[in-house]
């Protein structure tokens, strides 16, 4: 008996030190916890696809800074920042990005990057999306085939992006039986749209990351409305008092500057053979995509 | 197939080669879940066995409760911990969402009511004269439910099982709360959902296959006492 008990003194010692040890993680970041953490809320495709794997470890170190990243959709992003649960965003959501600028929420928006959404679909592409000249007539192909058509429908910047080229196709697809939304980040979206031989819209990050188990194609990409842009944020202070507002500034700064946008220029070369990303601090907006 | 083959390599790769990012992972998930699994077997023993003992008026809705709250959805406790732990929320002034210890808070809070739940039923399941025979013998109060607990003690111990197994496997409010950042609060569920979502799909099932390692030796170990203690 008294050996069985000794092991169960044992097994409690053993939780109970673990106990002890995670509570004990905690203090040295709460040390002076407003000054020193950042919340950072982003989109799932910067994490996806590796990027801040990378520059996040370079700000901590060269700042003191701990970043805490909340990949979510942009939308649940600006959310977040609207409700001053972030310190500085970075997103792709053009429209709702001005939106969230016009309403006060935010302050000095400035570009860091670009990429671009790309068409997908099967193979065989029943809806001949391939012969396209734009976004839109591809969309309208898809419509009109009623070719089944996977949406993110999560309010993130790849879902507006895509409400945005069905407004300009002049197509409501929304209750149609062949466009279904999935509620899921990108890389599960394209999954989905892979094993139901379904069209998507997707980053061209995340579809490079994902290509190898996918077979979905390229069916129609380089038009300047499938331009995906990320810009930089920080939440405006005068609303919430408990933002990290120079935590945020010093990342929205070290996001622009000259050393961290080489960086994200080379960055996927090694891996996929070309950039996943173009750095754009300081250009202007409306300049983007013209070549 | 050869999915898996790769993933299970991967696993044992990623195990044996001590890959820091991954132990450290392994680590905090055993750290985060063991000690929610502790405070929920203090809170959870001790009203189950007080519920059990007392009768009051009303006792058989607070009983429902506490059996509806075994099936507790993790996403709605992530969702309620993260309004009340929100910087403009009421406890925002802790400031600990995004913590380790924002995590522990939750797995206590789903873990709580299984454990509650399987030491009810355990304490109840006893027969009522034992209560009399153990007070006629001249205990205390507080002698009596110790005894009660030590004659409970086979499914206590499955409580304790169920209510880690229901935290180290869940990710809905782990997600929420914790945040998933990386060396700090990602856990083996919520790395899997992301390695899964970057499709690192060997890696996802390295990391699952671990978990799987994981929650057998701990309840290898559970049962091992459990069964050495079974009355003869």
């Amino acid at each position: 008996m008294k050996k069985k008990n000794l092991l169960f003194i044992t097994l409690c010692a053993v939780v109970l030190s673990l106990a002890l040890t995670v509570s004990g993680i905690n203090p040295c970041h709460a040390v002076g916890a407003q000054q020193k953490n950042v919340i950072l809320a982003t989109t799932t495709s910067t994490q996806d696809s590796g990027l801040l794997d990378i520059l996040i470890p370079i700000f901590e170190k060269k700042t003191g800074y701990f970043v805490k990243t909340i990949a979510v959709g942009s939308g649940q992003a600006m959310a977040m920042g609207q409700k001053g649960e972030a310190d500085v965003l970075l997103v792709h959501s053009q429209e709702a990005e001005k939106k969230f600028m016009a309403e006060g929420n935010g302050m000095n928006r400035r570009l860091v990057m670009h990429n671009d959404f790309i068409i997908l679909g099967p193979p065989v592409d029943p809806a001949t999306a391939k012969m396209s000249k734009s976004s839109m007539e591809a969309f309208k192909k898809i419509a009109l085939s009623r070719s089944l058509f996977m949406s993110r429908g999560d309010n993130s910047g790849t879902h507006a992006k895509e409400k945005s080229i069905w407004k300009a196709a002049g197509i409501n697809p929304e209750g149609q039986k062949w466009y279904q939304q999935t509620g899921l980040g990108m890389g599960q979206t394209l999954s989905v749209a892979a094993e139901k031989k379904a069209y998507t819209l997707a980053d061209r990050g995340t579809y490079l990351a994902l290509k190898k188990t996918l077979g979905l194609d390229i069916l129609n990409e380089g038009d300047t409305l499938l331009l995906n842009v990320y810009s930089v944020i920080q939440v405006n202070p005068a609303k919430f008092p408990k933002l990290n507002t120079a935590g945020a500034k010093a990342f929205a700064d070290f996001m622009v500057a000259k050393d961290t946008q080489k960086l994200i220029g080379k960055f996927g070369i090694e891996k996929f053979g070309s950039p996943l990303f173009f750095p754009d601090a300081g250009k202007k907006e409306e300049a983007l995509g013209k070549k | 197939m050869d999915l898996i083959l790769e993933g299970i390599q991967k696993a044992f790769s990623l195990l044996f080669t001590l890959d820091p990012e991954v132990l450290g992972i392994t680590w905090l998930s055993l750290a985060v879940s063991g000690a929610a699994t502790l405070i929920s077997l203090f809170i959870g023993i001790s009203i189950g066995t007080a519920v059990a003992l007392v009768e009051f008026p009303g006792k058989r809705i607070v009983i429902s409760l506490i059996n509806t709250g075994m099936g507790l959805p993790p996403v709605v406790v992530g969702l309620f911990v993260s309004i009340f732990l929100w910087r403009n929320g009421p406890f925002g002034f802790l400031e600990i969402l995004y913590t380790p210890t924002a995590i522990i808070i939750a797995q206590a809070i789903i873990a709580t009511p299984i454990v509650m739940g399987i030491t009810l039923a355990a304490i109840q399941h006893l027969p009522k004269n034992l209560r009399l025979q153990i007070l006629a013998l001249g205990a205390t109060r507080l002698q009596m439910v110790w005894l009660l607990m030590k004659e409970a003690r086979l499914p206590l111990l499955a409580a304790v099982m169920a209510g880690f197994g229901g935290v180290i496997s869940e990710v809905g409010a782990s997600i929420m709360v914790g945040g998933n950042i990386k060396g700090y609060t990602r856990v083996l569920t919520t790395a899997t959902v992301m390695e899964t979502g970057k499709g690192n799909f060997d890696v996802a099932i390295a990391l699952g296959i671990i978990l799987l390692l994981l929650a057998f030796m701990v309840n290898a170990l559970l049962t091992q006492i459990q069964q050495k203690q079974r009355p003869r």
